[in-house]
């Protein structure tokens, strides 16, 4: 699934993709690697996509819970459960991504 | 710096809560392979307090949800918990507990903590037979004091809480959500003005006003009063009287003013303490092997030039890995630490904070109203940004939090 051209995506950069559900949150590190994992925090109902990216890692921007960007584990409390990382792929400029089968760890009241 | 000569094989990590997890945590991840003895005075593994006062009083989460640790997480820790750590031995580095026990490590790690500050005179004691702490009185900061909580707040009940601060205001949305009567008796001018100014916390007024709690400002609580006494001499709260002589009837009463360091286990240790375990930047205490993180700590800060205690939750979490790191003998690479982040949620709303306030800021709405509840409130010291407020406004407040790392950050 395409997402965007990869210069859309500034590095430091994040977006929401809405075009799937649950969205997920693509990011582009400051090193220059592309990352994909689900965009709703697993603890509360937050856009990953807002949160802080620094490294492999990103923070929730509501309640700083930790996500590990290559793999959706979690780094630090208060999550508990990972999010789903997505495969991604880079093809002629552009970012794609291949949705993860498995089920998402929804936060407590959100569905989609 | 922390050098300790030969290297360290164990260590003991007094305080089995956010900090001292998030210690066991990094040594583990900075290859420590060596013995953690976790030390809890409560009989609990590390739980997250926040939801105290939100979905764990309304009864959304179970003590379960609470946990710290994950699933798949092995700490590999030595547990002993359900005993409070009475002493430490610094040039031993011996901690005794309140059952007996003692244990010696190669480093110590304290992380004790606070406790929820109570009155400075014991409610009651002024009535004739009264010999046991009133029912219905409470605070909190145990899952306990939750619980308790949670069992009071029956339909019918009228809540009266003391102090405007967070633990307040969070304790008044959720009781208000659960159809109790609920009064608020701060007092500053504005709940919340201490910290955040009259702009942001009049906001916060109305919020809590519209949700339906009653805030009264500027208003002094002088004295718990208490019904006559059972043959045990245990008495009912019946009220809470303010400096003016006015009172208040309440059938349950919480204290939210503010938190002491729970250091006073260390009188005689050697250690400075002054509101908190004096430490350097990076978490040491100038005594070999002894280190401390989190509520009960006060380490240095570069930018108001003295040792400041912070009890951010964030802060608690995220600092213990400099600690351990400086505990290993591990140079670190000067790394900016991140501006302090608090959040609060009440009343539907998602409070956000961001950075170090001095006081004499500027201070300018850059998003939304005051009116409505729903801003952004950026704080300028010398022109330059030094903090920023959120209500309702997470996706400014992330935003904003990367631009003040340039001039708030703290070199660790």
């Amino acid at each position: 699934m395409r997402i965007c051209a990869l210069a859309d995506l500034a590095p430091g950069d994040a977006l929401r993709f809405d075009g799937v559900t649950p969205p997920i949150a693509v990011f582009h590190t400051e090193e220059g690697e592309v990352f994909a994992i689900d965009d709703t925090c697993t603890h509360q109902d937050a856009s990953l996509a807002d949160g802080w990216a620094e490294g492999c890692e990103v923070e929730c921007p509501l309640h700083s819970s930790k996500f590990d960007l290559r793999t959706g584990a979690v780094d630090a409390p208060p999550a508990k459960r990972g999010v789903r990382s997505h495969a991604v792929t880079i093809e002629g400029g552009d970012i794609h991504v291949t949705v993860s089968e498995a089920e998402p760890n929804l936060p407590p009241g959100v569905s989609y | 710096m922390a050098e300790t000569a030969a290297p360290v094989r164990s260590v003991t990590i007094v305080g089995a809560s956010l900090a001292g997890h998030a210690s066991a945590k990094a040594l583990r991840s900075l290859g420590f392979a060596g013995r953690i003895t976790m030390v809890g005075g409560e009989r609990h593994r590390p739980y997250d307090r926040p939801p105290l006062s939100k979905e764990f009083l309304a009864g959304r989460a179970t003590v379960e949800d609470l946990a710290l640790e994950t699933e798949d997480e092995d700490l590999d820790a030595e547990w002993m918990l359900g005993a409070r750590a009475v002493s430490l031995d610094s040039s031993s580095r011996t901690v005794t507990l309140s059952d007996g026990r003692t244990i010696t490590a190669d480093a110590v790690v304290i992380a004790t903590g606070s406790f929820a500050r109570t009155l400075d005179t014991a409610p009651g004691s002024a009535s004739p037979g009264v010999t046991e702490a009133p029912r219905g009185l409470h605070t909190l900061r145990t899952v306990e004091d939750a619980a308790a909580l949670r069992d009071q707040l029956v339909p019918g009940a009228t809540l009266v809480i003391v102090g405007s601060g967070f633990v307040g205001l969070e304790v008044a949305s959720t009781a208000l959500d659960l159809g109790i009567s609920t009064t608020v008796l701060g007092s500053t001018t504005w709940p919340l003005s201490r910290i955040f100014g009259d702009t942001v916390a009049s906001a916060v007024q109305l919020l809590q006003e519209r949700h339906g709690v009653t805030v009264r400002n500027s208003v002094l609580a002088e004295s718990i009063l208490v019904g006559a006494p059972d043959d045990a001499g245990r008495a009912d709260v019946t009220g809470v009287r303010l400096s003016g002589g006015e009172e208040i009837s309440a059938d349950v009463i919480v204290l939210g003013i503010g938190s002491v360091a729970a250091v006073g286990w260390l009188e005689g240790s050697g250690l400075e303490l002054s509101n908190g375990v004096v430490c350097d930047e990076k978490g040491f205490t100038g005594v070999d092997g002894v280190f401390a993180v989190g509520d009960c700590s006060a380490w240095f800060d570069p930018v108001r030039g003295r040792p400041y205690r912070i009890e951010h939750w964030t802060d608690s979490r995220d600092r213990p890995a400099i600690t351990m790191a400086a505990l290993l003998g591990i140079d670190t690479p000067t790394r900016v630490l991140r501006p302090s982040y608090l959040w609060s949620d009440q009343c539907g709303a998602r409070i956000q904070f961001a950075g170090r306030l001095l006081g004499g800021e500027t201070v300018h709405v850059e998003a939304g109203t005051v009116d409505a509840a729903d801003l952004l409130v950026v704080y300028r010291r010398d022109g330059e940004p030094v903090a920023v407020v959120g209500i309702n406004q997470p996706s400014l407040v992330a935003r904003w939090r990367k631009r003040l790392t340039s001039n708030q950050g703290v070199a660790a």
